[in-house]
């Protein structure tokens, strides 16, 4: 079975999602719109809302106000009609672990719609493509952390869903497994809708063709990778000075600092200088004619190509120790109750 | 109904692969053995006991001391088992965030619950047909032979009841997210039904008030009055799965 979505078909839209625990705020007013078909990555430090957002999509939570469709279905709690639509994968997928890999699979694949020759082949279909055919006989209870997490991929795609949810899918894979698991989530593209949770901006840059950015419950922003990259991410220049010039270096990056143009100017290892800019052509312009002038020698000089990082940092910026709590979270804002 | 067969699969391999079935079943059977040892023995045992220097007077044991020794047992170890396979069944679940992967497939959540206390009534009611089989057999050894078909009724009405207790504690279990307030929860209704029980108008229409009609039947004694506590117990119990299941569709995972 093959899902194909319309060009121009929402999977997820949601309006004012709100998420209250008490005096917490977990979720304020989330806008969302998720186009059928694409990657969608939800970015955001620790307690910004990303799990709370998917468990309302999945209808695992109910918001304390607003609304949201999933492939065209009210979420709610009790919604056997909405979850035939869509996979998930919790963050930390727990299994019974008296069971064995297959069993599972041919309980959920059952469970979505699949009888039969049917269900078996696509058992085995799944169990190769996350590298679990090897232990389908084997329980449960004793898979590592990465398996199971494998088990999760396999049970959320089994019955062939036009919406997938998966929530840091890849946080105990190995280097291999998260490649395979990017490839297969890249080959979704067009077929079926990801909504990918993840700490890991690289994968969400290698995969993802949108991206909602989260912080502290609200959206930051939303909108195509590659016009967020155009939009916020600063060009940022690399300059390597050659060795033994400290004084001429330190001269350079005086000047640096000085110039209007440069956001951030910081000197790394190996002695590269990082100069973050606010107007390209100025800044091009500009920077080789101070290196003269102070009268530094350079074995490099190079533009790096802006990164989700680059627009991750510029919008929601680096948690100060003082915003986190004791597991590493940011904290959550606080209303009356 | 395809959700309702699989998830009830589901739970009586867990049953078995736990190995509550067979435990449960075990300690059934050494109930059902041993209650109408106990009943033949046990004017023995006070005597040799006792020696003769204190009169102890008994009436010769009968089948129906047998019934009594097990309906006796049934209802304590056997309620006491009820909730202990009831008080986790969803509060555990909900605990390991096993329910939250099962409940995001496409099944319904009343389909959750009916799967979870058909297994339960399921591993209840093989024990307790083990251990009726097994003391209608030492009965017959040791005593007389009694109605095949009176134990058989008489087993599935002291089934009836321990599902009451397995139904009270498992609405515990959904409401509390805890399994040790649902136990609690169960066993405190154990205790006031049983003191509710005594009570004449009352306790016929209780779970406890099976046991009259049960040992009727058993021993093959006409005119029990089985009607009014089944249909009493059967609502008490299906009362109770509907307010564990419209409180459980109002949960958060």
């Amino acid at each position: 079975m093959t899902n194909t979505a319309a060009p121009d078909a929402r999977a997820i839209r949601a309006t004012g999602l709100t998420k209250r625990f008490g005096t917490i705020l977990a979720l304020d007013g989330l806008d969302l719109d998720v186009p059928a078909g694409s990657i969608f990555g939800l970015l955001g430090p620790n307690g910004a809302g990303k799990t709370t957002t998917i468990r309302i999509l999945t209808g695992l939570a109910q918001p304390s106000a607003g609304t949201a469709e999933v492939a065209g279905i009210r979420v709610g709690l009790d919604r056997p009609e909405l979850r035939r639509r869509l996979g998930y994968l919790d963050q930390d997928p727990r299994f019974y672990g008296w069971m064995r890999a297959r069993e599972l699979l041919e309980l959920v694949g059952g469970l979505g719609g699949l009888e039969g020759p049917a269900l078996r082949t696509r058992v085995a279909e799944i169990l190769d493509l996350t590298g679990l055919a090897g232990a389908a006989e084997r329980r449960i209870g004793g898979f590592s952390g990465g398996m199971r997490q494998r088990l999760g991929i396999g049970q959320a795609l089994i019955h062939h869903p036009e919406i997938v949810f998966l929530d840091e899918p890849v946080s105990s894979l190995d280097p291999e497994g998260r490649r395979d698991l990017l490839d297969l989530i890249a080959g979704l593209r067009g077929t079926t809708t990801v909504v990918l949770s993840t700490h890991v901006l690289s994968d969400v840059e290698r995969v993802c063709d949108r991206v909602a950015i989260l912080d502290r419950g609200r959206l930051v922003t939303e909108g195509p990778l590659e016009a967020l990259l155009a939009e916020h991410a600063r060009p940022i220049y690399w300059l390597t000075p050659e060795a033994d010039q400290a004084a001429a270096v330190e001269r350079l990056i005086d000047r640096l600092r000085a110039s209007a143009w440069a956001s951030d100017v910081t000197q790394g290892t190996g002695g590269i200088i990082r100069v973050a800019v606010d107007g390209t052509a100025i800044a091009a312009d500009a920077i080789l004619p101070l290196v003269v002038e102070a009268g530094v020698r350079l074995a490099a000089f190079e533009r790096a190509r802006p990164t989700l990082e680059d627009v991750f940092l510029e919008l929601v910026g680096p948690s100060r120790a003082d915003e986190l709590d004791g597991r590493g979270f940011v904290r959550p804002r606080e209303v009356d109750a | 109904m395809a959700g309702l067969r699989l998830l009830l699969g589901k739970e009586i391999l867990e049953q078995w692969r736990t190995f509550r079935l067979p435990v449960v079943a075990t300690v059934f059977l050494l109930v059902g053995l041993s209650s109408p040892l106990l009943a033949r023995f046990t004017p023995a045992i006070l005597k040799a006991v006792a020696g003769d220097q204190i009169p102890i007077v008994l009436p010769p044991p009968t089948a129906a001391d047998a019934i009594d020794q097990l309906a006796k047992n049934l209802g304590q170890f056997g309620g006491l088992i009820a909730v202990l396979l009831a008080m986790g069944a969803v509060a555990t679940e909900r605990e390991r965030g096993t329910a939250a992967m099962i409940l995001s497939k496409p099944v319904g959540r009343a389909g959750f619950l009916v799967a979870k206390l058909l297994a339960i009534g399921l591993t209840l009611g093989v024990a307790t047909a083990i251990a009726s089989a097994g003391a209608w057999f030492y009965t017959l050894v040791l005593f007389e032979p009694l109605p095949v078909a009176g134990v058989a009724a008489a087993a599935a009405l002291q089934w009836l009841t321990l599902m009451a207790w397995a139904a009270i504690t498992f609405l515990g279990s959904t409401l509390t997210r805890s399994s040790l307030a649902a136990a609690g929860l169960g066993i405190v209704a154990f205790i006031v039904i049983g003191i509710l029980g005594v009570l004449p108008n009352v306790g016929r229409f209780l779970p406890t008030g099976l046991g009259a009609p049960a040992r009727a039947l058993a021993l093959g004694q006409p005119g029990a009055d089985v009607l009014g506590p089944v249909l009493a117990t059967v609502t008490l119990i299906g009362a109770v799965i509907l307010v564990a299941w419209l409180a459980f569709r109002r949960q958060e995972l």
